[in-house]
């Protein structure tokens, strides 16, 4: 056993594991954070996409300990209380989801997007951008229209937060 | 319209869930004390078992138990079925080979089902797997479609010797031979229609647990149709009987097709419970699912179209090899056989038709309805073949499509089905317009002067879905009735609960539904709650398949709410001092016919349950009332899909630059949804004809077996689709509901392929149309042009 600790969604937790505890793991089943999914358990489907110290990264294929003493955030930690992130927020108005399972690694690269690479993005941009993530349901029509829309909303709070 | 009824685009109730992560979903079930499962799948294709050594792995860290073939035989656990009876045309019923849920002697697919490994974490039950010593006698493998029949072909089960699960036939064979005597032109072609795996994002999970106190199991399960799942689980595999048998579908991430299925390892995760005493959860990973979620599609085909002098369609023979793989999956017989054969008509008057199918077995993973199950088989064959006779008669496709239209209904085809209404040439035209098909030539053109070849095809197609009126399936020979059932709860403070056998696994029920409630009773759809998944909650459903929620399952809700209005009337009567024949009901409001006297819904639900103003033994108290709906005739929808692409000829490399959907799904409840599910569909259907393609090597082994090997579409893969819709109502059920949910899948396949091979000037190329492909066909074109 390992002990291993880091900043989840705000929250310092530090637990003993299994050393080969993958981060997907200790998120799911030690911090019952279920909102990251497992699609493919090797880093192509994007499913279990979270942030660590602000970057997307695919939490299945990352081991807890190599990210010890990190800042994580899940899909959990994205609204705050009713009130949702204007990304998830985008998603919903713009019908970029069906089963949801893809739902939350999308909207976390979407919102890593939006931080590299701005909140004006075209639509080649965005589905170049999404290369990593997999849906089976939408087609990405409407997740493309989603990001665009979330981006330019991201946007405005930006500037709200600014002024 | 309101701005919550039917035909507006409302917001999904579901998705805030979904949006903020607190979706639940099988494998986010955990109870308490569970173990682990994981399964030892066979790594070779064929083989028998000869020993199964678990000492070893009994001794690993935190193992539970270890089952095999012999532990579910000495239970009397029964073996997976199929539950539709095909009959070959000699009148034998089909050749069911045993499919026990862990094997028994002998495997027949990489990825069947040896051990099972009990573990208290699932890390523990995977190493321990890796101890357990299986001594095997190797047997050659039967893999290809083409050849599985042939003589000397490996014999996957003793009951079909020549490996033939059924070879059957549908239409007239006399009639056809006729027709094709008399014909001016004869189209042929050869086709494969790829193997295709199913991949919704969420892999297949189970969690079995058992309640000693009262001898009753609960099964969580990612099931499309968890009553049908308990029905198989009790009644055949003989877990439990349904009283002490709950099944839970839970969120479920996608299913299309592949979670109809009773599989292996649910049935051993819900048995295993009992005999470990804990609750039992597996999760598949990814390369288990492509290694043994049902597959979709894998038929080997020759067909050919009878033409007259002046281009109509005289007659229609085809004959498909369909291959099943190892084990006859829960609905597998039906689709290459009444889901295939029965649309082999298309959208066209076709006098004659004959079709032969012959499944066999190999061994492979089994083959199960994914998608259009069958239909997109049919339609790739009439598709392909009609944009090929065109081309052959010199006549433009879309004007010979337009020439053999059946135009009046009813219209009965010479292979079972009657289609009801529609409006073929309707679609075809908004579709040419919104796909500015008159400009195809300069767009052509201006392509040729960037070195690029670009071509269009179009796709008409036409499925049968509101799956289905069950007496017609049963004489087709089906197990189960395709009914579907509703219950509507009105509380007495005028909330409502809607509990249906559907199931929701991406559709958007919980909104759709709700639109119907509130359309009907005039109330917010925030007070109305759509339950289902859950055999302990709703009483009885046949789940979610065929495109069958909004014409079956929307049907019988509506027949339920007729009786709540019925019922709702004779209360407000009561309470209003008239005569129930004497109350309307509009906008959520009763009200005296002739008089300014109204109570609302809210009110008259309060009224029913308090029954101060009745006598209780004239009429019940209370506001509840359930229906079931069969249908009396399958739904048709139909539509015209465009793809036109460009190819670049150095690379290969093909990029859809306009894709052109226009649809008739007679009444739609949310276009938004309606839309989703089409755009879902053509990148399915896009999948299939560009990227995807299940592929064994010769030995049975699959290579394709992790999203490194096998192509997902992604975003950058796809256009943006342009969707118009036409509508024609459905005369058979009470919405006027078609279905839309396959409809993309369907379209799309032929759409490209007539586009492909319009770009690269010959019809030699095969799904998927790999930028290889494609290169290797643009080569073969040109040696051939060089040749002549």
């Amino acid at each position: 056993m390992a002990t291993v600790s880091m900043t989840v969604n705000g929250k310092l937790v530090s637990r003993d594991i299994d050393p080969r505890t993958l981060l997907a793991q200790f998120l799911r089943e030690e911090l019952r954070l279920t909102g990251t999914h497992v699609g493919c358990d090797t880093t192509q489907c994007g499913c279990c996409t979270v942030h660590v110290d602000g970057k997307a990264m695919k939490s299945c294929t990352l081991l807890a300990l190599g990210v010890d003493g990190s800042h994580i955030t899940t899909i959990e930690g994205l609204a705050h209380g009713q009130e949702l992130h204007p990304m998830q927020a985008a998603f919903r108005d713009h019908h970029g989801l069906q089963c949801g399972f893809c739902t939350p690694g999308m909207i976390m690269t979407a919102v890593d997007m939006v931080n590299r690479k701005g909140t004006n993005l075209d639509d080649q941009t965005i589905r170049e951008e999404l290369e990593g993530n997999i849906c089976r349901c939408t087609g990405y029509h409407n997740i493309v229209k989603a990001v665009h829309y979330g981006a330019e909303a991201m946007a405005g709070t930006t500037k709200a937060a600014a002024e | 319209m309101s701005a919550t009824g039917i035909g507006a685009s409302v917001r999904r109730k579901e998705d805030f869930r979904f949006i903020t992560g607190k979706g639940q979903y099988t494998d986010d079930v955990n109870r308490y004390g569970q173990a682990h499962a994981a399964f030892l799948r066979s790594p070779h294709a064929h083989a028998d078992i000869l020993r199964i050594d678990t000492a070893a792995a009994l001794a690993m860290p935190g193992v539970v138990a270890i089952f095999t073939g012999d532990d579910l035989a000495a239970d009397k656990i029964g073996g997976l079925i199929c539950g539709w009876m095909i009959h070959s045309k000699d009148g034998e019923p089909m050749k069911a080979g045993s499919h026990p849920a862990l094997a028994q002697g002998k495997v027949r697919y990489v990825g069947d089902h040896v051990a099972v490994v009990i573990a208290d974490t699932l890390d523990q039950a995977r190493d321990a797997l890796e101890k357990i010593n299986v001594e095997y006698a190797v047997l050659p493998a039967n893999v290809a479609t083409a050849n599985a029949t042939q003589p000397g072909a490996p014999v996957v089960h003793e009951v079909a010797p020549d490996n033939a699960v059924y070879r059957w036939a549908i239409g007239d064979e006399g009639a056809t031979q006729a027709a094709f005597a008399k014909a001016a032109h004869v189209t042929k072609i050869d086709l494969v229609n790829n193997r295709l795996i199913p991949n919704p994002m969420e892999p297949r999970a189970a969690v079995g647990d058992y309640d000693s106190g009262n001898d009753a199991f609960t099964l969580y399960t990612t099931s499309q149709n968890p009553h049908v799942a308990r029905l198989v689980l009790s009644a055949f595999i003989g877990i439990a009987p349904e009283h002490k048998l709950r099944v839970i579908a839970p969120d479920v991430g996608g299913g299309f097709g592949s979670k109809i299925f009773i599989y292996a390892e649910e049935t051993v995760c819900v048995w295993a419970a009992k005999k470990v005493g804990r609750p039992v959860k597996w999760t598949s990973d990814r390369t288990e699912a492509f290694l043994s979620d049902a597959h979709g599609r894998d038929h080997v085909t020759h067909a050919e179209m009878a033409l007259d002098a002046a281009g109509r369609i005289l007659g229609l023979r085809v004959h498909t090899t369909a291959n099943l793989g190892a084990y006859l999956s829960t609905f597998s017989s039906a689709v290459p056989t009444y889901l295939y054969a029965p649309l082999l008509s298309g959208q066209y008057a076709i006098p004659a038709i004959y079709c032969e199918v012959d499944g066999v077995y190999t061994n492979t993973a089994p083959v199960d309805a994914y998608r259009g199950a069958g239909r997109p088989e049919a339609t790739f064959v009439i598709e392909r073949l009609m944009e090929i006779a065109a081309r052959e008669t010199g006549q433009d496709p879309a004007a010979f499509r337009s020439k053999n239209f059946v135009t009046s209904f009813p219209h009965q085809t010479p292979v079972i089905m009657c289609y009801d209404a529609g409006d073929y040439p309707a679609s075809l035209a908004k579709a040419l317009d919104m796909a500015d098909y008159a400009n195809v030539p300069a767009r052509k053109a201006e392509s040729a002067r960037k070195g690029l070849l670009r071509g269009v095809g179009i796709s008409a197609y036409i499925e049968a879905c509101g799956i289905a009126p069950s007496a017609a399936v049963g004489s087709l020979g089906a197990g189960v009735g395709l009914w579907e059932s509703a219950e509507v709860r009105v509380n007495p403070v005028g909330t409502v609960e809607i509990l249906t056998g559907s199931h929701s696994h991406g559709q958007g029920h919980e909104t759709t539904f709700a639109q119907l409630v509130s359309e009907r009773l005039g109330i917010s759809i925030d007070n109305v709650s759509i339950i289902h998944g859950d055999t302990d909650k709703v009483q009885m459903g046949m789940g979610t398949y065929g495109s069958r929620s909004g014409a079956v399952g929307m049907s019988a809700l509506s027949k339920a709410l007729d009786k709540i209005e019925t019922k709702a009337k004779k209360v407000a009567g009561f309470v209003l001092e008239a005569s129930a024949e004497d109350i309307d009901f509009k906008d959520g409001k009763f009200s005296v016919r002739g008089t300014d006297k109204e109570i609302d819904f809210a009110s008259v639900a309060l009224q029913a349950y308090i029954a101060h103003k009745f006598n209780g033994q004239d009429l019940e108290p209370g506001l509840k009332e359930s229906a079931f709906w069969d249908p009396t005739n399958f739904t048709f929808p139909a539509g015209v899909h465009i793809c036109e692409l460009e190819i670049d000829p150095a690379t290969g490399v093909t990029r859809i630059d306009r894709w052109t959907a226009v649809d008739d799904f007679g009444v739609v409840i949310n276009p938004m949804i309606v839309e989703g599910q089409v755009h879902g569909g053509i990148a399915q259907g896009v999948g299939q004809a560009l990227h995807e393609g299940a592929v064994y090597d010769a030995s049975g082994q699959l290579v394709t077996a992790s999203y490194m090997d096998y192509s997902m579409p992604r975003a950058s893969d796809l256009p943006a689709y342009q969707v118009g819709m036409t509508q024609t109502r459905c005369p058979s059920n009470p919405l006027g509901i078609k279905g839309c949910g396959e409809a993309g899948a369907i379209a799309a396949p032929p759409a490209v392929m007539n586009a492909i091979t319009d770009a690269i000037g010959h019809e030699d190329i095969a799904m998927p149309a790999t930028p290889l492909a494609v290169w290797r066909a643009i080569q073969k074109g040109a040696q051939r042009a060089a040749a002549e």
